[in-house]
C-alpha cells in the first residue's frame, strides 16, 4: 500500500528534498522557523538546514520580496511563505510590477526563481482579511505562474516543480486541506505545472474545480453517482498556464460545464474557463456554462453569517441536477446531504483557533 | 580629498561621458525616434561617477528611472543603451524595456525599474544572495529623495543592518520629486541621512556636485562593504538641470525659482572639477579637448549603431515572458 502524508507534510517534504538536493533553495517569511512552522509546512527545516537557509524575517512583507527578487538575480532560488495570501498583498508591488515583467523587461537577460506560497485561509471567523481567495489577480498577470494542488500528492510533485522552476511562481495553498491524507510517493517528483488532471471520469457533466473545492465536488459527485450521474471532474492544479486542452476535451465529450471555484464569482478564474469553453467548444454545448464561487461581499466573520457564503456539495448538486433537468423520485433529496461536521471548520477534530 | 592623477582623469571621462551622452539625448530627441521616456541627468553626473569607480566589474549596481548615468559610469554598454532607448533589437533589452530598464549583467549593472524606490530591496536581496553564495562583491542602488519615503526604502535599510549586508544606498537628494519640493513631502529640518541613520546605519551625507568628496565617501564606504561591516547610507545634495522627464529645461513652468536653478548651475560638476584639475595642472587643456574628441566619436558611433539596428521582429512580442 502507499505511503499516506498529510496536506503539509507532503508540503514539508517537497521543500525538504529541494533544499537537500539544491544548495541555492532557501526558505524565508514570517513564522518560518517557530513552533508552529506555518501549520507544520515548515517544521524542523532550520534544525537540519541552518538559520542561514531557513530563515525568520520582518514583517516587511513588499520590502522581502524585493529582496527574494535580488538573491534570485544573483543566483539564490528563494520559497518566501506567507501564513495568509491577505498579508501578501502588501507585496503586490514587487511580485506585480517587478518579479512578473523582469525577464520580459530585460529582453529575457535575467528571469526570476521564485516561489511565493500563500495560505488561503477560512472558518472559524477567519472573516474579511483572513480568508480572501484572489488567484484571479495572479492568474491575469503575464509572467507569473499560478499552482493550486489539491491533494497531498500534488502539493508535494507541484511545488518541487515549482522550485525547479525559473520564473515567479505563486503558490496558493488552502488552509482546510492541511490535515488532509493522501497517497504520496516517496522521493523527488514533479508534477507539471500547466497540466490539469482529471481526476474522476463520467460521461454526463464535467466540473472544473480549484483547490479545496474539489474535495467538495467529488463528495457531490459520488452522491450523484449512486443515482447514476457520471460526473467528470477536472482539478485544475495549475490556473496559469491554463490547461485548456484537458478541459476543452472534457467539455466535448459530457457538454455540460460548471466550475467551481474558491473565490469570488466575479471576474474570477471561472469566467476564464467559461469564456475559453464559449470561444473554442459552443457548438458542444447542451446547456449554459454555469459558475459557483464566493458571493459579492467580503467574507464575514461571524460563523452565523458564513454558513451563507461558502458554496458546498449541496450547492454542487444543485446546480447540476438543474443544468441536466434531473427529476423524479431517483434524484430528489440528494442535495439535503449533511455531514456532521460544524460548517465552519475543516474536519471533527478542529476545536479552533487556527 | 587627494585624488591620484588616474582616479581625476577617470572621474572626469567619466562624467564628460554621461554628460555627452545625455545632451546628445537631447539634442535628438526632439526627432521623434527616441519614442519612450527620458530622464536625464545632466547635472547629477558626480555621484554616478565618484561612487561607481569605487566598484570593480564584479560588484553590482542597481538604479531608478534617472538610471543613464549609472548603467554608464558603472560600464555599461552605451552602443546597447542607446539602441535600447530607440527601441531598437540591438538594445541591452531587446527594445523591451527603454530607458527606465537598462541592464548590463557583464558590466554588473543589474538592472533600473522607474517604481520609486523599489530596486533598493532588490539591491539589498542581491547582497544577501552574495554572502549566501560566499562571494566578495558589493551591491550599491542609486535612488532619489522621493524613494525615502517609501515604505520599502525603510524595509531594506532595516533588513540590511539586521544582515550586516554588503549594500551601500546612494540618495541622490535633487530637492525635487517630479515637481513636488521636498517641503511637502519631509518635514523641515529633518535631514534624510539622520533619518537613516535612525535605522542604525552608518550614514554619511556630502556634496554631490563635488566629485572628489563623493569618491571619498563612497571609497570608504564601498570598502566597509567589501570588509564585512555591513551597509552605508550615503545622501547627496544635487540638482537635476532639465525637465523630470524629457530634453527641456522647465524653469518657466513655475515650480522652482531661475534664481535657484543658476546657483546650482553656477555649481556644475563638471565645470568645477575641470578647472579644478587645470589648476592643479592634473590635466591641461588639450587633454581635455582630447577626451572631448574620443568621446564624441564613441558617441557617435553609439548613436549610429542604434539607428541604424532593426526594430524586433513582431515574434518577439510573445518571447521572453516566461523562461525555459
Amino acid at each position: 500500500m502507499q505511503r499516506e502524508l498529510k496536506f503539509y507534510e507532503a508540503l514539508n517534504e517537497a521543500v525538504d528534498l529541494s533544499m537537500a538536493q539544491d544548495p541555492a533553495v532557501y526558505v524565508m517569511g514570517l513564522g518560518v522557523p517557530d513552533p508552529k512552522g506555518i501549520f507544520g509546512s515548515t517544521l524542523g527545516l532550520q534544525r537540519k538546514y541552518g538559520e542561514e537557509r531557513v530563515m525568520d524575517m520582518p514583517a516587511s512583507e513588499n520590502g522581502m520580496t524585493g529582496v527574494a527578487i535580488g538573491s534570485a538575480l544573483v543566483g539564490m532560488r528563494p520559497v518566501m511563505t506567507h501564513q495568509r495570501l491577505d498579508f501578501a498583498l502588501l507585496s503586490l508591488e514587487q511580485i506585480v510590477n517587478q518579479a512578473a515583467n523582469w525577464y520580459y523587461m530585460f529582453g529575457g537577460k535575467k528571469s526570476i526563481p521564485l516561489v511565493i506560497r500563500m495560505i488561503i485561509g477560512r472558518g472559524w471567523g477567519q472573516g474579511p482579511q483572513h480568508s480572501q481567495s484572489l488567484q484571479a489577480w495572479f492568474a491575469h498577470v503575464p509572467g507569473l505562474k499560478v499552482v493550486m494542488p489539491a491533494v497531498p500528492r500534488d502539493a508535494k510533485g507541484l511545488l518541487i516543480a515549482s522550485i525547479r522552476d525559473n520564473n515567479p511562481v505563486i503558490f496558493l495553498e488552502h488552509r482546510w486541506l492541511y490535515n488532509v491524507s493522501g497517497p504520496v510517493p516517496e522521493g523527488m517528483y514533479e508534477v507539471p505545472l500547466g497540466k490539469a488532471a482529471a481526476v474522476r471520469e463520467g460521461t454526463d457533466i464535467t466540473i472544473v474545480a480549484v483547490s479545496y473545492m474539489t474535495l467538495e465536488v467529488m463528495e457531490a459527485a459520488d452522491i450523484l453517482a449512486r443515482a447514476g450521474v457520471g460526473v467528470e471532474v477536472i482539478d485544475m492544479r495549475t490556473l496559469r498556464p491554463l490547461d485548456e486542452d484537458t478541459i476543452l476535451e472534457s467539455v466535448k465529450k459530457t457538454g455540460h460545464l460548471l466550475i467551481a471555484d474558491l473565490g469570488h464569482v466575479t471576474g474570477g478564474i471561472g469566467a476564464e474557463v467559461a469564456a475559453i469553453v464559449a470561444e473554442k467548444a459552443f457548438g458542444d454545448l447542451k446547456s449554459p456554462v454555469r459558475r459557483i464561487g464566493l458571493p459579492d461581499c467580503p467574507t464575514p466573520t461571524s460563523h452565523g453569517l458564513a454558513r451563507f457564503y461558502y458554496p458546498g456539495t449541496s450547492r454542487i448538486i444543485t446546480s447540476i441536477k438543474d443544468m441536466l433537468g434531473l427529476k423524479g423520485a431517483r434524484y430528489d433529496g440528494l442535495e439535503l446531504h449533511k455531514d456532521d461536521i460544524p460548517h465552519d471548520v475543516p474536519d471533527k477534530q478542529f476545536t479552533g483557533p487556527f | 580629498m587627494d585624488l591620484t592623477a588616474e582616479t581625476s582623469k577617470s572621474l572626469l571621462e567619466i562624467m564628460l561621458r554621461i554628460r555627452m551622452v545625455e545632451e546628445k539625448i537631447a539634442e535628438l530627441y526632439p526627432e521623434q525616434e527616441m519614442r519612450c521616456p527620458v530622464h536625464l541627468c545632466i547635472g547629477q553626473e558626480a555621484v554616478a561617477a565618484g561612487v561607481c569607480l569605487n566598484l570593480t566589474r564584479d560588484d553590482y549596481a542597481m538604479s531608478n528611472h534617472r538610471s543613464h548615468g549609472h548603467y554608464i559610469a558603472k560600464g555599461g554598454n552605451l552602443p546597447a543603451m542607446m539602441a535600447e532607448i530607440y527601441g531598437k533589437a540591438t538594445g541591452c533589452s531587446r527594445g523591451k524595456g527603454g530607458s527606465m530598464h537598462l541592464v548590463d549583467l557583464e558590466a554588473g549593472f543589474l538592472g533600473a525599474t522607474p517604481i520609486v524606490g523599489s530596486t533598493i530591496p532588490i539591491a539589498a536581496g542581491a547582497a544577501l544572495g552574495t554572502i549566501m553564495r560566499g562571494e566578495s562583491r558589493v551591491t550599491v542602488v542609486f535612488f532619489g529623495d522621493g524613494a525615502t519615503e517609501e515604505g520599502v526604502f525603510h524595509e531594506s535599510l532595516n533588513f540590511a543592518v539586521l544582515k550586516k549586508l554588503p549594500v551601500v544606498f546612494i540618495c541622490e537628494n535633487n530637492l525635487y520629486s517630479v515637481y513636488s519640493p521636498l517641503s511637502v513631502r519631509q518635514p523641515a529640518g529633518r535631514e534624510i541621512f539622520r533619518m537613516a541613520a535612525g535605522h542604525g546605519i552608518e550614514s554619511f551625507h556630502g556634496d554631490g556636485n563635488d566629485a572628489a568628496a563623493v569618491y571619498g565617501l563612497a571609497q570608504q564606504a564601498v570598502g566597509r562593504a567589501r570588509e564585512g561591516g555591513g551597509p552605508t547610507f550615503l545622501e547627496f545634495e544635487t540638482y537635476r538641470w532639465r525637465e523630470h522627464c524629457g530634453p527641456n529645461y522647465d524653469n518657466d513652468i513655475g515650480y522652482r525659482t531661475g534664481v535657484e536653478f543658476d546657483e546650482w548651475r553656477k555649481r556644475c560638476p563638471v565645470e568645477t572639477f575641470t578647472h579644478q584639475l587645470l589648476k592643479d595642472g592634473v590635466l591641461g587643456e588639450r587633454d581635455i579637448e582630447a577626451m572631448r574628441k574620443h568621446l564624441e566619436a564613441e558617441i557617435e558611433a553609439a548613436v549610429t549603431f542604434a539607428r541604424e539596428s532593426p526594430f524586433p521582429d513582431e515574434s518577439c512580442l510573445h518571447e521572453e515572458v516566461y523562461s525555459p
